[in-house]
């Protein structure tokens, strides 16, 4: 086993395209959770609708990818709405209830065979990046960085606009909480009806959250179209938003940078253990297993990573723990 | 002193006789009819209340008489089964939480709401009204908000100063005394610069010393013509700065009156001593 190799492996899962597209869907997350308090566990559903936006537009409709992209943010803000009217005046875990339940059913219309026509159902939809390497102002077939942190010019193009979106939605991010209107969405995740005394339109203000979390997620699921170049419905299960949850939560909640640092972080250790696994099942020392179960394990190490996390560091990497603990006193 | 007060009591109030339902003459809030059950407890059940503009009324009864949830129904917190109620003339039955606070009509709660993860500034600033900066594109127009924020920040800061949690200001609200809560959720709803202000049990937790000067902002309060309806306990504080008292037990209003009227009404008496009778021993020996 290779512990150099293994480690520069997991440094550029930490910084590759998948982290970037996780990144972005957590920020997305945290204007849900992280600021607003609203419980989404459904945040896969927003990637599903950004990611067979861009897919059909481009290979059903043959648009532009550009417009590929509004299409799927378009399909987002309607998913928000359909979801948020009818729950967000309601207690909160009704959102939680519903959105799970949505992504899930989504999946599962994608997927049905009515939907082949424009889905190509089960089997997904292929040759989704032309339009998008048409743009790309590196050479595709040209290397380019160095050692272990080299790539091709398609997949440098898709790291740096990746990249570059969570870096302004970052930015997005901080100048909209340390805005008067941050602050009415952190009051509602402190306590809505405070919030609502004080003459504010709390459900707006909700729905405002929901739908802008729901465009960024949309927005990972576009990313992710073009980077993989082909979609499968199966590829938008219910364990994608919950490694969103394990990366908001490791990363921060309620903190500009924490789904940045969450989702390097997450990538890092699960190419870690990966690798690890592996150079342990080449060496013989894992007898009772073999390669297909190692994703397994690697599942129960993301378990068990969220419960050593809660115990030990409940604020996530760059949280504040005072102010975290600031209720249980 | 006394006798200012009650001078003062007689002419805000001319013209109101001390019985249940009574007319004002001139009432900022009209209530009809207002209906609240729970399962079987009719829990609120007001017939007709009027509250007269400029004044400090008291809305008093036992514990479980219904005075928390009628604050619920008029400010638009809680659903009614029944009733209309006008504020300023205007109906405002049905209106949401946010749309009676707009209107003018500011309430607190019983069980302090104070935004914990948040400083005690920030708790402030969210009172203020009209913000351009509220608004999700204004977000990112930091020059045209900047110049209301400082003037908002300005305001903040001298409740703040009234209040006593000035040196407070950059702490978490989370890290403040209960007594303490008290004060920022009621200095919190004076930032919204409302009409009449509605605070249930405000003196709950204070310490005494802080309770005096509580009182003298309530009276205040007042003075600048804005219209005091509050829910307390205390008999001598009741007794002391109310204009007019209202009486609820059981959801129904059996008094209104001068302080002097519920004083000496029998009915009131009973239902007290009915209810909770330490309270209404108390409240008869105070009665020096
Ligand atoms: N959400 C609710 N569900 C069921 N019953 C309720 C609810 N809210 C209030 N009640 C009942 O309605 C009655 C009136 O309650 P309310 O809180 O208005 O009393 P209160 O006069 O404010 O009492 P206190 O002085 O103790 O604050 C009580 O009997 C209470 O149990
Ligand atoms: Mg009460």
């Amino acid at each position: 086993m290779d512990i150099l190799s293994i480690l520069a492996e997991s440094t550029r899962s930490a910084l590759g395209p998948i982290a970037a597209i996780y990144a972005l869907a957590a920020i997305g997350l945290n204007f849900h959770y992280g600021y607003t308090g609203l419980l989404n566990f459904g945040q896969v559903g927003f990637m599903l609708v950004g990611a067979y936006g861009v897919g059909i537009s481009v290979v059903v409709l043959e648009l532009p990818v550009l417009v590929g992209f509004a299409v799927g943010l378009l399909c987002a803000l309607v998913l928000a709405l359909l979801l948020g009217i009818p729950t967000l005046r309601l207690r909160e875990d009704y959102l939680a209830i519903t959105t799970i339940a949505a992504a899930e059913v989504l999946r599962l219309v994608y997927r049905a065979g009515f939907a082949e026509p424009l889905t190509g159902g089960v089997y997904g939809m292929q040759n989704l990046s032309a339009g998008f390497r048409s743009i790309n102002p590196f050479d595709g077939g040209a290397r380019y960085g160095v050692g272990p942190l080299s790539y091709n010019g398609n997949h440098l193009w898709v790291l740096v606009v990746t990249w570059g979106l969570v870096a302004l939605m970052v930015g997005l991010t901080w100048m909209l909480m340390h805005s008067p209107w941050g602050r009415v969405i952190k009051g509602i995740r402190e306590d809505e009806d405070a919030v609502r005394s004080l003459g504010k339109n709390v459900f707006a203000y909700k729905m405002q959250a929901l739908v802008l979390g729901g465009l960024v997620g949309a927005l990972a699921g576009c990313m992710l179209a073009v980077y993989q170049a082909s979609i499968q419905p199966d590829q938008f299960k219910p364990q994608v938003t919950f490694f969103l949850w394990v990366i908001l939560l490791l990363g921060g909640a309620g903190r500009a940078f924490g789904p940045v640092l969450g989702a390097m972080a997450f990538w890092f250790l699960m190419t870690f253990t990966d690798g690890v696994l592996r150079g342990f099942g080449s060496m013989g020392w894992l007898p009772f297993l073999s390669g297909p179960d190692y994703g397994a394990i690697q599942l129960a190490f993301v378990g068990v990573l969220l419960v050593l996390l809660i115990v030990f560091r409940p604020q996530g990497i760059i949280g504040d723990r005072k102010e975290m603990l600031i209720n249980v006193k | 002193m006394s006798s200012d007060e009650t001078s003062g009591t007689v002419e805000r109030m001319a013209g109101a006789e001390p019985v249940p339902g009574s007319a004002k003459t001139d009432p900022i809030l009209v209530a009809d009819g207002v209906r609240r059950s729970f399962g079987g407890l009719k829990a609120v059940d007001v017939e007709h209340l009027q509250v007269q503009r400029g004044t400090i009324t008291a809305l008093i009864g036992p514990n479980g008489a219904g005075k928390s949830t009628l604050f619920n129904l008029l400010t638009g917190f809680d659903r009614v089964d029944a009733g209309r109620w006008t504020f300023e003339g205007r109906a405002i039955n049905g209106r949401r939480g946010h749309q009676v606070a707009r209107a003018g009509m500011v309430r607190t709660f019983q069980l302090t709401k104070a935004l914990t993860r948040m400083t005690v500034l920030d708790n402030m600033l969210l009172g203020a009204g009209g913000q351009f900066g509220e608004r999700m594109a204004g977000a990112f127009l930091r020059p045209v908000w900047r110049e209301q924020e400082r003037n908002n920040t300005r305001r903040a800061m001298e409740l703040l100063e009234r209040f006593k949690l000035v040196d407070k200001r950059d702490d978490m609200a989370g890290s403040l005394s209960g007594g303490q809560r008290k004060l920022l959720e009621m200095a919190r709803a004076l930032m919204t610069d409302p009409t009449m202000i509605m605070l249930d049990e405000p003196m709950a937790g204070v310490n005494p010393a802080l309770v005096q000067s509580l009182l003298a902002h309530i009276t205040s309060l007042r003075d600048e013509g804005k219209t005091v309806l509050f829910v307390e306990h205390d008999m001598d504080v009741i007794m002391g700065i109310s204009d007019w008292i209202v009486v609820l037990a059981q959801g129904q209003v059996i008094a209104e009156g001068r302080p002097s009227d519920i004083r000496s009404n029998q009915q009131v008496i009973d239902a007290y001593l009915g209810a909770q009778e330490e309270t209404a021993a108390t409240g008869g020996s105070d009665d020096d």
